[in-house]
């Protein structure tokens, strides 16, 4: 593995209860997040395919993490997203490097589909940068119920030449969702929008 | 007897590979149970409140299996907890403290015995307050090598009215520990302390 990996944290979050109503199934998402070495902090670095490479692997481990988190199938994933935060020494092209031309893909690979564009946020930041994942249907866009995002932070990262990387998935949308629009079973999912 | 009404789950994972130095052979494992529930005392001094230390021990006994099964199934590869509880501004203190009988033998008993007492820590605080959860050994509270701690927190949680109980147990020494003082490996864990 080309990442140099320092810590990895999963959290799964359960809602039960929302405004004295029992959700029930609960909703739940997970995010899987690495904390990786830098290969470009502390300098200006034109090209930037190391980072495609490790946004590639890590693609795959942390969708991978996050549906065992979930203990669900891959295809089983309703909604995903994906964010970033750079350490103080590195840049939020850094960050781009590694969230958007491959990660998508081999994330893609572990659910089975994906055919909506994976909503995403990044940043630059100190330790316990708290990073909000924004997360939208995996197969089409607009389904307003699953507009929804997981707040992630682990106290002692990103250190300086670190990046945190993180992927969220879900088996659900929001606990109680009725602002209308498009639903999960009007989905036709032929352009990754509706 | 007042109700244990569940509002929210989470339940974190950190594997830590090595913080600098050489990497472990055996990567550390932290994990964090925590669950949000509903403060049946708040807005006013209730005097007798400790029945509900029974009522919460099913949520104890849950939480420390979770632990147990998020950190690979196998009780035996515990070596360090602790236990914390975050009380919401509607709430006092004291309604903190009714975890610690119920969060602490909920783990003993999953753990098969363990003989320290578990550390902990609470407070009362608004939603997104973070707990640093005290760690250490099981067995022997004067292992220096896992005096440790996790933070731990929900952004939207404890609100006013709820109570954030948190467990949460480790697999072994902080991954570069070379501050000395007793090794797990000289304990004799009879009275719990060495």
């Amino acid at each position: 593995m080309k990442a140099k990996i320092r810590k990895i944290a999963t959290f799964v979050e359960e809602t039960h209860r929302e405004m004295d109503r029992e959700i029930s199934p609960p909703t739940r998402r997970a995010a899987a997040v690495a904390v990786i070495e830098n290969p470009c902090a502390g300098k200006y670095v034109e090209d930037l395919s190391e980072l495609m490479v490790i946004g590639e692997e890590l693609g795959e481990l942390l969708a991978t993490r996050a549906v065992a988190a979930l203990g669900i199938p891959g295809p089983s994933a309703e909604s995903y997203g994906k964010a970033a935060a750079v350490g103080e020494n590195g840049e939020l092209e850094h960050a781009a490097a590694i969230l958007h031309p491959k990660l998508g893909t081999s994330v893609r690979r572990v659910l089975g589909k994906g055919a909506a564009l994976i909503p995403s946020s990044k940043k630059r930041g100190g330790l316990g940068v708290v990073l909000d994942i924004p997360l939208g249907h995996k197969d089409a866009a607009f389904v307003r119920s699953h507009f929804d995002g997981m707040e992630v932070r682990i106290n002692d990262a990103p250190r300086a030449n670190e990046i945190m990387v993180a992927v969220a998935v879900t088996d659900s949308g929001r606990p109680l969702p009725r602002v209308g629009g498009l639903t999960k079973d009007q989905i036709k999912g032929e352009d990754g929008l509706r | 007897m007042p109700e244990v009404l569940l509002r929210k789950k989470l339940a974190c994972v950190e594997e830590i590979f090595h913080e600098g130095g050489p990497p472990a052979a055996k990567p550390l494992r932290r994990a964090a149970a925590i669950a949000v529930i509903r403060n049946p005392y708040a807005g006013h001094y209730v005097a007798e409140i400790e029945s509900f230390m029974d009522d919460l021990k099913p949520l104890g006994l849950e939480m420390a299996r979770t632990l147990v099964a998020a950190l690979g199934g196998d009780p035996k590869i515990i070596e360090g907890y602790g236990k914390g509880a975050i009380v919401g501004s509607a709430g006092e203190l004291e309604h903190g403290a009714l975890w610690h009988a119920p969060g602490g033998y909920g783990m003993r008993e999953v753990l098969g015995g363990a003989k320290a007492i578990v550390a902990s820590t609470k407070k009362v605080g608004g939603p997104g307050t973070r707990l640093d959860v005290p760690i250490t050994h099981v067995n022997a509270s004067y292992v220096r090598s896992h005096f440790d701690s996790m933070e731990v927190g929900i952004t939207d949680a404890p609100r006013a009215d709820e109570i954030l109980l948190a467990l949460v147990m480790t697999t072994g020494p902080r991954v570069h520990a070379r501050a000395g003082g007793l090794k797990a490996s000289e304990i004799k864990g009879e009275d719990g302390l060495r």
